[in-house]
């Protein structure tokens, strides 16, 4: 067995812990950290519920391994509401009923973060492509689309 | 599911990890992206003793042109090879397979090189590779040896890689003239594994007859499969229904699917036969154009 010194910083704080080689990230960040905003699922990279941002891509943290992010930087699901104040796409998850049971929402939350970013205009397709990396037992979907929906359209007026 | 113990290395530069390879024989894996490697861990159907991690040699991610040639690092995550200029414009098949391998947030992290070296026999980059008959570099402490993708795919998940060898470039040909390609698949959802899947390059000359063509398979055989009998006859030809029927028999006779849970081995039979008349014809008419 061996045990690594990792450093990396999660929504903005420093974590500096000892993990075992065969810690998984999605593990790490509930269990070592404390961070259980980050839901597990299949532990095989099908249901998205583990995805979290790191160094700028949204991914599985279910197939990494804590030790390969030290020295990186992370964003989970905590680290998206400001000041004790739900950001502009969580409100409308919440005012387009996008939650359903909830238990994929942080996931979906991070995926849509990231590629919202990466793509300030996208159509209902481009979303539902998006979509098609979480699996959402509840329903159709439709409350979620129509919230990242809602939060492009949003955006294209502050703009 | 959670994964046995193992040591974990992550090397700063090649030679590193060449060395790293060589002393942990035949019980040191690399990890790439961890897309295929990792799910296998974790279900512990792999069980290695070291993992050797790639991840931190950026002299692996690139994608470089020269004359007649694209050259990507075998880092080179699928996303980043999905949204390249440069691989639309000179090697556009690629660009058309890529988005058909599972999802934005795998791709983010799953790399070129690590599909290859998976070699899942329904996998879009070996079957890209294929047609467009490209190459790669695979390196030990030793030597760097260049081997073409007809000789690379050796099985199932097996390629002609060794366990102490690294692959580190990936090199595909810019064919001259007007070219035209198309790549289509069949799988139960979008983002899973094909059950069939079809690729196609040709290229035309000036009275539209094909002077080059490779066309070939996936999900029908251990490897994907060049169909060089339909290859040959297309040699010269226009493209008309006569002769796509005649490549469609020729694909039914040269195959032998297997039935699983899937699919049955007509059904995938039936598949092959279709796609590979819908990637021939959508390659002409882009060839012609
Ligand atoms: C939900 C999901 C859906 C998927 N759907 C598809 C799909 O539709 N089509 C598809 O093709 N793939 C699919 N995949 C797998 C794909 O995402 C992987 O990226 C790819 O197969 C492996 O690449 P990797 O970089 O993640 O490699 P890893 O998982 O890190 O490694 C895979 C294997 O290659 C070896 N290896 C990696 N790099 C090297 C190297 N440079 N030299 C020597 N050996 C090396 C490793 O030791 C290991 O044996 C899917 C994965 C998931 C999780």
């Amino acid at each position: 067995m061996t045990v690594h010194e990792v450093e990396v910083k999660i929504n903005g704080k420093t974590y500096k812990e000892e993990v075992e080689s065969r810690m998984l990230l999605s593990d790490f960040l509930r269990e070592t950290c404390g961070l259980t905003g980050t839901h597990v699922g299949c532990e095989h990279g099908v249901c998205g519920a583990c995805t979290v941002i790191v160094n700028d891509s949204a991914v599985r943290s279910c197939l990494m391994f804590a030790v390969q992010v030290d020295g990186q930087e992370m964003q989970t699901v905590e680290g998206l509401a400001q000041n004790g104040q739900l950001n502009p796409l969580q409100k409308n998850f919440v005012q387009c009923h996008g939650l359903q049971c909830g238990f994929c929402t942080p996931g979906i939350l991070m995926s849509t973060t990231d590629y919202l970013k990466k793509h300030s205009t996208p159509c209902k397709k481009d979303i539902q492509d998006m979509l098609s990396g979480h699996l959402c037992r509840c329903t159709g979907y439709d409350g979620i689309v129509k919230a990242i929906e809602k939060t492009v359209e949003d955006q294209k007026i502050n703009i | 599911m959670k994964p046995a113990q193992f040591d974990y290395y992550c090397p700063k530069t090649v030679d590193e990890a060449l060395t790293l390879l060589e002393e942990s024989g035949f019980d040191g894996k690399i990890i790439a992206g961890g897309q295929s490697l990792v799910p296998i861990m974790n279900m512990r159907l792999s069980t290695p003793d070291c993992l050797i991690d790639i991840n931190r040699l950026q002299d692996l991610d690139f994608i470089d042109y020269e004359e007649g040639l694209v050259k990507i690092g075998t880092l080179t995550r699928q996303n980043r090879v999905e949204t390249s200029d440069l691989i639309r414009q000179h090697i556009g098949l690629l660009s058309e397979a890529v988005p058909f391998i599972g999802h934005v947030q795998t791709r983010n992290r799953g790399t070129i090189g690590g599909s290859l070296v998976h070699a899942d026999p329904t996998a879009e980059i070996p079957l890209a590779l294929m047609t467009m008959g490209g190459s790669v570099h695979i390196a030990s402490t030793d030597e760097v040896r260049t081997v073409n993708a007809e000789d690379f795919f050796v099985t199932y998940l097996t390629t002609d890689v060794m366990p102490t060898e690294l692959l580190t470039e990936i090199h595909i040909p810019i064919w001259e003239g007007r070219v035209g390609y198309s790549f289509q698949e069949i799988s139960r959802r979008h983002g899973d594994f094909a059950l069939v899947a079809s690729a196609c390059q040709l290229s035309v000359d000036d009275q539209n007859r094909i002077s080059n063509a490779r066309l070939v398979l996936g999900g029908v055989e251990s490897v994907p499969l060049l169909v060089t009998e339909a290859n040959e006859l297309l040699q010269g030809e226009r493209l008309t229904d006569s002769l796509l029927d005649k490549v469609a028999s020729i694909v039914s006779k040269v195959i032998e699917p297997e039935s699983d849970l899937h699919a049955s081995a007509d059904y995938r039979r039936h598949l092959a036969q279709s796609l590979s008349k819908r990637t021939l014809q959508e390659a002409y008419v882009k060839a012609g154009r």
